[in-house]
């Protein structure tokens, strides 16, 4: 499988990427060089073998469920643009 | 022609833990903003997320409490999306292997028609934060004390095929949510939210219409109030030689107006993928049934038991099962007053009436059920008519004291004594000649008038079946 020039442009769309035109063959061939990788992978036949969540065999531990933060509100906005009773502003967003 | 609606739910439970999901952070409603949420809820570099017990049981019991499979290897996924409100640009969620596998749900409908649900699955995830979009010189405020806060997320089957269905499976599983007690259910602060997917097709036909989601509502009725309204602009649509779009959509239950808000197909790239911060969740067979032992009685097994215990009729049992706090208080009622349908009655009736005037909870009803149960035990022994209960109660509510100290207090006990009601009964009688001697010449619809007036000079307090006997003693002499 190999990628067009509308794909890249949408993946970097859906990842906030801006890519530059002198950039875009670039972007298509090391995109490219990795699906090929993909489909060797693709072709290894898998059957009876149980997909793979996380590489390390080993089971998630559980936090007991009880508060341990403190409100730090004032160091956490520090490095915040811009704040407003509390809040984080950021630019407009509305449907 | 005609068209059948097709409906599939998904719903948002916001599991009632103390500490968020993935971090030590508070979840309490209604904090100043951003003051409950760390360095995990705001993403910053470097955090590594921890999986609450807590999410995980509670996730574990609402499977059992549907009859699901429990996946005993589940695992989380980022699901990729930019908005303000979620600051790592993923959710955490589960796609492939959720914690709760097919389930169902019974509903039982106004006809007394049952029907069963298929759940397809529920998953454990974060929520997000909270944007809010007025009053920032042209920005947007983001308040991420709700980010992180546990959800279940659970997706039915496309299974229902009215408004009325819809709303009696919402109900149903907010029932199931309170009685084990993973979530509040309080809707109006968005601890449970569904989105409602809706589709028409010609009656008949296998194959779905393209669907529309109207997300995030949370009442009961708005959810009836938008599919109605969906469901008739659909059909409008298709009739009128038009398409369905796939989109989604947003209902204002204060306008009654729904507008759609983004097209589905370009949104809905998340490229799920498996989170490398999280190992699977492994749960054992022990662990499961030590969940299932906690498990209270759910309301199904309550409806039954109501009716084979109280001798209750399905729709009383079905009411008073659905909220196990209003089950709990209608037993202790019972236990006090020893009827079980005035107890219901009552119940559904003038305490409910009391609860939804004042948008009280039954958890914070002003009546104890023992003081309750004593009112209803004062018109069980005659010593008060249902009417001037209602009096009572009224004062009871206000605290003004126990229903035997109003009873006392305000001489509210009803008139037994045969002699009292006779000469009330006479005095009636002496001021109303004309009409006396039409009720002896046959005219009975004139009795209801005597007893109405008897009952009114006796303020209440006259036992009506004891005029009525009077009456017809001096009609037949």
């Amino acid at each position: 499988m190999s990628l067009d020039r509308s794909q890249v442009e949408s993946v970097a769309q859906l990842a906030r990427l801006k890519i530059d035109e002198a950039e875009m063959p670039d972007y298509l061939n090391s995109l490219n060089s990795i699906l090929d990788l993909v489909d060797k992978m693709q072709a290894v036949d898998t059957t009876g073998i149980e997909p793979l969540a996380n590489p390390l065999d080993a089971a998630q531990r559980l936090r007991a469920d009880v508060v341990t933060e403190t409100n730090k509100r004032e160091q956490l906005q520090a490095n915040a643009p811009a704040t407003e009773d509390g809040l984080f502003l950021v630019p407009k967003v509305i449907e | 022609m005609q068209w059948e609606t097709v409906i599939g739910l998904e719903i948002h439970v916001q599991l009632s833990t103390q500490t968020k999901i993935f971090s030590g952070s508070s979840t309490q409603f209604g904090a100043e903003p951003n003051t409950q949420a760390n360095e995990v809820d705001l993403a910053l570099p470097g955090i590594l997320p921890v999986v609450n017990e807590q999410a995980v049981a509670k996730a574990v019991a609402f499977g059992l409490a549907i009859d699901a499979e429990i996946g005993k290897k589940s695992f989380f996924e980022r699901k990729n999306y930019f908005y303000p409100d979620l600051p790592k640009g993923y959710q955490t969620t589960q796609l492939e292997a959720p914690v709760v596998g097919p389930g169902h749900v019974e509903i039982t409908l106004d006809n007394g028609e049952t029907k069963s649900i298929r759940i397809h699955h529920a998953h454990l995830e974060e929520d997000a934060g909270k944007s809010l979009h007025e009053d920032f010189h042209g920005m947007t405020g983001i308040d991420l004390n709700r980010a992180g806060t546990p959800l279940i997320e659970v997706v039915t089957e496309p299974d229902m095929r009215s408004a009325e269905e819809a709303v009696a499976f919402a109900k149903k599983l907010h029932s199931i949510v309170t009685a084990i007690g993973i979530g509040d259910g309080d809707m109006s602060q968005g601890s449970m939210r569904f989105d409602v997917n809706i589709s028409v097709r010609p009656k008949g036909q296998e194959e779905y219409g393209t669907r529309t989601e109207t997300k995030n509502l949370n009442s009961f009725k708005f959810m009836e109030e938008a599919i109605e309204m969906e469901v008739e602009r659909q059909i409008d649509l298709i009739e009128d030689g038009g398409k369905v779009r796939q989109e989604t959509r947003l209902y204002n239950g204060d306008k009654k107006t729904a507008r759609a808000m983004r097209s589905k197909e370009e949104a809905n790239d998340y490229r799920y993928f498996p989170c490398p911060d999280l190992l699977p969740i492994i749960l054992d067979d022990d662990y499961i049934e030590a969940i299932r032992a906690t498990l209270p009685e759910l309301p199904d097994a309550k409806e039954k038991r109501f009716m084979a215990d109280y001798g209750l009729p399905q729709y009383d049992a079905s009411v008073l099962a659905a909220s196990a706090a209003m089950a709990d208080y209608f037993e202790q009622t019972v236990k006090v007053c020893g009827d079980a349908k005035l107890a219901a009655n009552w119940c559904m009736g003038e305490l409910s009436k009391f609860l939804n005037q004042q948008e009280l909870d039954i958890s914070a009803c002003p009546i104890p059920p023992e003081n309750f149960g004593q009112l209803l035990a004062r018109i069980k022994d005659d010593t008060i008519s249902g009417k001037i209960a209602k009096q009572v109660f009224q004062a009871m509510a206000e605290g003004e004291g126990s229903a035997d100290e109003i009873i006392e207090a305000k001489g509210l006990k009803q008139v037994t004594d045969t002699g009292a009601i006779e000469a009330m009964v006479d005095e009636i009688i002496a001021a109303n000649q004309a009409q006396f001697e039409e009720l002896k010449g046959g005219k009975d619809k004139l009795m209801g008038f005597f007893v109405g007036q008897v009952m009114k000079i006796s303020k209440g307090q006259a036992n009506p079946g004891q005029v009525n006997q009077i009456l017809k003693k001096k009609i037949s002499e």
